[in-house]
């Protein structure tokens, strides 16, 4: 557990975890003749029946534009939307349902960032801190808003267990640093960021921060208002809901200092050729028709979490994450990527020198759905000095024996290479 | 074992034959060429396989020479050291129309309007075509072949096609 989650009670239902599996509708099924084994959760996560439902629901029976029309169904989808957005509000702690802005996901939401927070105020000089284990979308778009500006972006390094220093971090906050963007769980590596200390050392020196939160939503308890956090970013299909929706969460502050990113219907009040009124927050930041029924898959997504408890949820990862890292480490021949002490869900490991394309292979065959590759994460690969890593990642719908068929599965793959 | 798991394992096994293993644990060829004529990088950005094809092609239009480096899969690898192994002594003529041939084979589509593909012996190439019951692994086995067609098209005015 980071020691940058609180730890909020919001798990009313105490139904045990184990049960949950039986939520999910796409594990009950067979592959290459096996039962699925679904290890690949960090890349995108399988839906509960109840976040399934709840978006067919709203497309059978409530479905119309959001925030239009004066009839009944508008009515609808404008409730089920908006209620969607409380219940994330809730589900991050946020302050207000104004600091709630949707996204197409964690990427847009930094592009957001660096776009209408960033861009404006940067020159030349100016420079933006990242570090070693960011996933492409917490890297490329600094790079371009650098391009633009003239600013540069400044990569803070890791150790070989796959951790940031978070006094190396902090030494570099000079008085140039315009914003930290940083991971609050490394999607490669695993590794859990020190936010806490991180975002208290930049605030004291006026910088703002940014945290890319795509892999810690499902795993740990986040408050957004504990943490003080100025910006965080997160998609829904990591955390159960569909994809092409997220969220950016932002300080109503900086919301309110920042331009539109950008225009069209719905962010506006009124439009004349000669300028336009923006709508009030978070609707300047939601040009055109939203993705409706995916917001409210977001919604579902956040309670269904809620309801099972984020506290229950990381205890029971971090056991089968503990049990997975000892059967790995167990195999002759391995060798496992990302070895922080703080970590959470996810594994990455190279196996004697076969290539991951072919134990990725070799798993499917056997029903085991693992990710092969770079992950979205080039210069980590680059760091360990490795073309990518087989990964294995967690959710609470995994279970101990799906890790012990995860290594028979290995077992098989060395059985064919040897 | 059971007929199911016998008939999972045969898959497998058509797929890495010791054929297949022996190459991408040694390849052939393997290194830079420095004096090459005509070279291309084959990269697939979603894996991460990057592999860098060398020809030395003489004035007359034949393949001398043939290498590679870089690193991939062991189907991408053995791909690429099977190839090195089949061009040296061809034309680019007959080198171009094996490409041809073994991309329809390997993907089932034919890339060209006559039945020529299907007649050309692929000899030991046949030892990829285990990758046909696994879609995402063809674009693995025929990377080389494409870096092949791209080395020779990209260099045509220096290339007599005879």
């Amino acid at each position: 557990m980071s020691h940058a989650a609180k730890a909020p009670n919001r798990s009313t239902e105490q139904r045990p975890i184990e049960d949950c599996r039986a939520d999910f509708p796409v594990l009950a099924q067979t592959i290459n003749g096996e039962p699925l084994v679904y290890l690949d959760s960090a890349a995108s996560s399988q839906a509960p029946g109840v976040v399934i439902d709840a978006v067919a629901e709203y497309q059978r029976h409530d479905h119309a534009n959001v925030h239009r029309g004066v009839h009944t169904l508008s009515h609808r989808a404008t409730d089920l939307y908006e209620s969607a957005r409380d219940a994330v509000q809730e589900f991050i702690g946020a302050g207000r349902r104004t600091e709630i802005v949707f996204t197409r996901g964690t990427t847009e939401s930094i592009n957001l960032v660096a776009q209408s927070f960033c861009r404006p105020t940067l020159g030349a000089g100016d420079r933006i801190l990242i570090t070693h284990l960011e996933h492409h979308s917490n890297i490329v778009p600094w790079q371009i808003v650098c391009e633009q500006t003239g600013a540069e972006l400044v990569i803070v390094p890791i150790d070989s267990s796959g951790q940031v220093d978070p006094q190396e971090l902090i030494e570099k906050m000079d008085d140039r640093v315009r914003i930290v963007a940083i991971a609050h769980v490394s999607n490669a590596l695993g590794s859990i960021l020190p936010l806490t200390e991180i975002i208290q050392a930049a605030h004291d020196r006026d910088i703002p921060v940014l945290v890319d939160g795509a892999q810690a939503v499902p795993h740990l308890a986040v408050d957004v208002q504990a943490l003080d956090v100025d910006f965080y970013a997160f998609s829904g299909h990591k955390m159960f809901a569909p994809t092409g929706i997220g969220i950016l969460y932002a300080k109503e502050t900086h919301l309110e200092a920042m331009p539109p990113y950008q225009g069209g219907g719905d962010m506006i009040l009124e439009v004349r050729f000669e300028g336009t009124t923006y709508n009030e927050l978070p609707y300047k930041f939601e040009a055109g028709t939203p993705n409706i029924s995916g917001a409210i898959g977001l919604g579902a997504a956040a309670r269904y979490l809620a309801s099972m408890g984020l506290e229950r949820i990381a205890a029971h990862e971090n056991r089968l994450l503990a049990y997975l890292t000892r059967r790995l480490a167990a195999i002759n021949g391995i060798r496992l990527i990302g070895t922080a002490s703080n970590k959470a869900s996810v594994q990455s490991f190279l196996l004697d020198d076969i290539h991951p394309h072919d134990i990725g292979t070799i798993l499917d065959h056997q029903g085991v759905a693992i990710r092969t590759g770079h992950h979205c994460a080039m210069p980590v690969m680059d760091f360990f000095g490795i073309p990518g890593t087989a990964r294995a990642s967690l959710a609470l719908y995994n279970n101990e024996e799906d890790i012990d068929r995860l290594i028979a599965a290995l077992a098989k793959t060395q059985e064919i290479f040897a | 074992m059971s007929e199911k798991n016998e008939g999972k394992a045969a898959e497998l096994r058509e797929l890495y034959r010791e054929l297949i293993l022996e190459h991408a644990r040694s390849p052939r060829h393997f290194g830079k060429l420095k004096d090459a004529t005509h070279s291309a990088e084959g990269i697939n950005p979603l894996c991460g396989d990057k592999l860098k094809m060398y020809f030395r092609i003489l004035k007359n239009g034949r393949i001398d020479a043939a290498c590679f480096e870089g690193s991939g899969c062991a189907i991408s690898v053995a791909s690429a050291s099977l190839l090195t192994d089949t061009v040296i002594g061809m034309s680019t003529a007959d080198a171009l129309q094996f490409f041809s041939a073994v991309i329809s084979r390997l993907s089932g589509r034919s890339t060209t309007s006559d039945d020529a593909d299907t007649v050309i012996d692929l000899g030991k190439i046949r030892a990829l075509e285990g990758v046909k019951e696994f879609p995402s692994r063809i674009k693995c086995a025929s990377l080389a072949w494409h870096a092949l067609n791209s080395a020779i098209h990209c260099n045509d005015q220096t290339v007599s096609t005879e």
